[in-house]
């Protein structure tokens, strides 16, 4: 299921806005690689572009190549929709449809994709991604109750569990943690350790620790100054960066001089 | 796209994930099927002689049936279901303007025929046939509308401030869900209302003006209630904590600060109230009736209004009709004309005179 | 300055002028109760001579309910037709207004519509009557060939057009335009990170709108259509002058010359020239489609009510 990207020279503009500038990088299967850096310079924006989310946006582009698992997501005749649906989501904020039940939540995305589904193997779908996102105990004996009705951290795994339950080759997170509380944040970090074995991840957090933490690799962005484009400034094995970074601005970030 | 169950170790591998990339029509597709359905409706009642309506009906149908089955074969059935939708909800706003530019032309068209300076300054007193006017009816309109306005305004107004400022208990919450029920009355009601409480007192069979501005204004005060509730809402708190904290009490607050600042949102309000009550025929039917020459005292006796002349004009014209007819047109044409300057005027004064909110 | 003495007592003291302002807030308040008491209290009042005299005197001389029960069927029947016309389609607008125009153009479409409520009714009376009656001559006809069978269509088709059908389309043009604002600014309430949840997951413009914009505004799009289905019910002069009425008919035939009348209608035409029980009785008329409304509106404050636990205001 995990799939490598490989991103080449990715340019992205709103407009005549040029908003992130000659990203590439290459994202291993199967692991975690954060992105870090200053608020503002791009990082959620990369990480958008890589679903094609960021299009939602009216006259966003991009130049460059993203190729996940052989395929450029911004060939010719690629349908942005075709690539959500292969690339899983889970926002800063927890999102559950909240005028679906817990159920119909992670069965969202399934009835989208293949409209028979025999009720049984439907809730069997429905069980593995509450699991898979350590939510089923909690929620077992209530299926049928609004998905609002759950507590943050539970509403985020919930949406964690909807991501995945159509079996994306990718996960992207942005700062999938901030909005919850210090245990709920835990919860979701172990979480995100389990995942990796079956997905790549990619993460986007302000939370340096958390980077620290749970990913293998980093990369740092960072911004020369209002109206100017973010760069990737640097992009090593967590270990490294965090110790050794080859860059001084990653250093100083890292260190808390500025951001 | 088929989702596949793994069973095997799930890891990187070669997939068997279906392309990404695959067949998407050319941008212009809708158009040209919007152009051939057209042509081809077109083609279709020219031969079968079908009329304007149905040519349009036949075109919509090409339209949304060609772009599904092309959009089917090569985008596949989602992608095609969501352009069809497309088609189908901009038809559906095509076919709401119809009405609307055929209601706006008609009433231009007819109407324009009496829009003369005898037409605004004559009333029909002694008119049979040709000439006259609806300066009584115009005056009428004026006055009855100008009074309800100010049995209406300082009445919502106040009532709003207390829901909004005071109100916290059960009387509030009453008050609010009979202001709700009371957006409800149906107009002829609120006539049949006036005309009973005045029976009361002055005995049945009597017309009046004022009859009919307080059925208006029965039917006003619930609009100004609700957008003065909506404007004080609106305006931040910190602003009456700011006075307050200076020792400026309650009451002044609320007259100098909150109802300054939303002002021009109250105004937008009681202008569109206004707009509302203004083109009321049923109730004024059966308070005010109807008149011949001007009568410009609202305590005496019946007055002339402008929906009411239309009505009567055209529901029972002498003889010869079409003067009537023409003169029902270009009083339903003055009235629209009100109601939309008035509408506008909402527009600009709230578009001009709100402090930014930031909304 | 107000002086609050500290822990003396929990009243503060009150200004005059706090006290007046107060008091006059208060007396707007409670005069709106009032006013709306007044409305039952008088209706009733002049209603009872009515329903306790001699059904022989009552016009129609079969008495109150039987004069009125025509009349409710028509108003029932009308605001039905206009409703089921109106209220998909302004559903479609709405959604066209909020999600399918381009952002500039939104709002000034959203005004275009508003021009169409904006319109007095009269007007629509006398364009009804004029332009529209004659026009559904030619569909009255096809439909009473064509579907005669069904009790709606069974004809004779009416030659001039002033039949139910008409009122219907007439009605559902008035309505239209506020359920297709209330609408909109439901849809336009849809929070957008459920919108956004819904793309990420790889849906179409389409099953976006239908996973979270319709399920979201649902509760919304019922409301409006409770309060256009109450101003269609209470709707006078459009009805008075279009539709060709014959007193204490009930039928379902919508395309015939012979109508049912609506009780607005009724107590506009009958009114100027009424006098003694005939105008009570026309007070009792509207006192029953006071009731109407009131239970139309009612009912979508309960719907709303009982959809909160799944309305996404959390």
């Amino acid at each position: 299921m995990a799939t490598r990207i490989d991103v080449s020279d990715l340019d992205i503009y709103y407009g005549d806005f040029l908003a992130v500038e000659k990203v590439s990088m290459t994202i291993e299967p199967s692991s975690v690689t954060a992105l870090i850096g200053p608020s503002g310079c791009g990082k959620s924006t990369f990480l958008r572009s890589l679903n094609r989310m960021h299009e939602v946006i009216p006259g966003a582009r991009v130049e460059g190549k993203v190729v996940v698992d052989g395929q450029d997501l911004y060939g010719a005749n690629v349908d942005p929709v075709t690539v959500r649906r292969q690339i899983g989501m889970v926002f800063q904020r927890p999102n559950p449809f909240p005028t679906m039940s817990i159920h119909e939540n992670v069965a969202a995305g399934m009835r989208l994709n293949s409209k028979r589904m025999p009720k049984s193997e439907l809730d069997d779908v429905v069980e593995r991604s509450l699991r898979g996102a350590n939510l089923w105990n909690e929620v077992k004996d209530r299926l049928n109750k609004p998905g609002s009705s759950l507590s943050g951290g539970q509403q985020q795994r919930l949406c964690i569990a909807r991501a995945i339950a159509v079996k994306p080759q990718v996960l992207l997170m942005d700062e999938p943690a901030s909005a919850l509380d210090p245990i709920s944040t835990l919860a979701i970090e172990d979480l995100i350790d389990e995942l990796k074995k079956d997905y790549t991840i990619v993460i986007v957090t302000h939370n340096m620790q958390q980077a620290a933490r749970i990913s293998d690799r980093t990369g740092f962005f960072n911004i020369a100054g209002t109206g100017k484009p973010g760069k990737l400034i640097e992009m090593d094995d967590t270990a490294t960066i965090f110790s050794t970074p080859s860059i001084k601005a990653t250093e100083d970030y890292i260190s808390g001089r500025f951001g | 796209m088929t989702l596949t169950t793994e069973q095997q170790t799930p890891s990187g591998g070669p997939s068997s994930r279906p392309a990404l990339a695959h067949g998407v029509l050319p941008r212009w597709a809708p158009w040209a099927v919007l152009g051939g359905a057209v042509l081809a409706s077109a083609a279709l009642s020219v031969t079968a002689g079908l009329n304007a309506a149905l040519f349009a009906v036949v075109a919509a149908v090409l339209t949304g049936g060609g772009l599904y089955a092309w959009s089917a074969s090569v985008e596949g059935t989602r992608r095609a279901t969501d352009r069809l939708v497309t088609v189908v909800v901009s038809s559906a706003f095509l076919l709401a303007l119809v009405p609307l530019v055929s209601v706006l032309w008609t009433v231009l068209g007819y109407g324009l025929e009496r829009f003369d300076l005898e037409f605004f300054t004559y009333s029909m007193r002694g008119i049979v046939g040709e000439g006259g006017g609806i300066y009584h009816a115009l005056m009428g309109t004026l006055i009855i509308t100008g009074l309800a306005t100010l049995l209406s305004v300082p009445i919502g107004l106040l009532a709003a401030v207390y829901l909004v400022e005071y109100g916290k208990g059960r009387l509030a919450r009453a008050i609010t869900f009979f202001v709700d029920v009371m957006t409800g009355i149906p107009s002829i009601v609120a006539g049949l209302f006036a005309f009973a409480l005045f029976a009361l007192f002055f005995g049945p069979g009597v017309r009046m003006g004022v009859v009919g501005a307080v059925a208006l204004s029965v039917l006003m005060i619930p609009v100004v209630v609700r957008s003065t509730e909506e404007m004080l809402k609106l305006v931040p708190n910190e602003l009456r904590e700011a006075s307050l904290a200076l020792g400026v009490p309650k009451w002044r607050t609320i007259v100098k600060v909150v109802i300054p600042t939303s002002i021009a949102g109250i105004a937008t309000g009681v202008t569109l109230a206004i707009a509302r009550v203004i083109g009321e025929t049923a109730p004024l039917l059966i308070t005010v009736g109807i008149t011949t020459g001007t009568n410009l005292n609202p305590f005496d006796g019946r007055m002339a209004s402008l929906p009411v002349f239309a009505y009567y004009s055209y529901v029972a014209p002498g003889v010869p009709r079409d003067p009537y007819l023409d003169r029902a047109w270009a009083a339903a044409l003055t009235l629209i004309l009100i109601v939309m300057v008035l509408n506008l005027l909402a527009r600009l004064i709230s578009r001009l005179f709100a402090p930014k909110t930031g909304r | 300055m107000t002086t609050t003495t500290a822990g003396s007592g929990r009243r503060t003291v009150q200004r005059p002028g706090d006290r007046i302002f107060t008091g006059s807030t208060l007396a707007a308040g409670a005069l709106i109760l009032v006013i709306l008491a007044g409305v039952a209290v008088f209706l009733l009042t002049n209603a009872w001579p009515a329903v306790a005299a001699d059904p022989a005197d009552v016009p129609g001389g079969n008495g109150v309910i039987a004069y009125t029960v025509p009349l409710v069927f028509g108003t029932l029947l009308g605001a039905s037709l206009a409703l089921l016309m109106a209220a998909p389609l302004a559903v479609a607008i709405a959604l066209f207004i909020s999600h399918y125009a381009p952002r500039r153009l939104a709002s000034l479409l959203g005004y275009v519509v508003d021009l169409l409520a904006a319109v007095p009714s009269i007007i629509y009376g006398l364009w009804g009557f004029t332009v529209l009656a004659p026009k559904t001559v030619g569909l009255s006809v096809w439909l009473e060939e064509h579907l005669g069978f069904l009790p709606f269509f069974s004809g004779p088709a009416s030659s001039t057009g002033r039949t139910m059908l008409t009122v219907g389309i007439v009605l559902g043009v008035m309505i239209l335009p506020i359920i297709t604002a209330v609408s909109r600014e439901v849809f336009l309430q849809t929070p957008r990170l459920h919108e956004e949840a819904a793309l990420a997951l790889g849906a179409t413009r389409w099953e976006m709108i239908r996973m979270t914009v319709l399920p979201f505004g649902k509760p919304g799009v019922i409301s409006a259509s409770m309060l256009g289905l109450g101003r269609a019910l209470g709707e006078t002069m459009a009805v008075a002058i279009v539709l060709s009425a014959s007193p204490g008919l009930m039928s379902l035939n919508l395309i015939s010359s012979s109508n049912p009348s609506t009780v607005a209608a009724n107590i506009a035409l009958q009114f100027p020239e009424s006098s003694g029980l005939a105008v009570n009785t026309l007070i009792f008329t509207g006192l029953v489609l006071f009731a109407i409304t009131l239970a139309v509106n009612m009912l979508a404050r309960w719907i709303i009510a009982r959809r909160a636990e799944f309305s996404g205001a959390n």
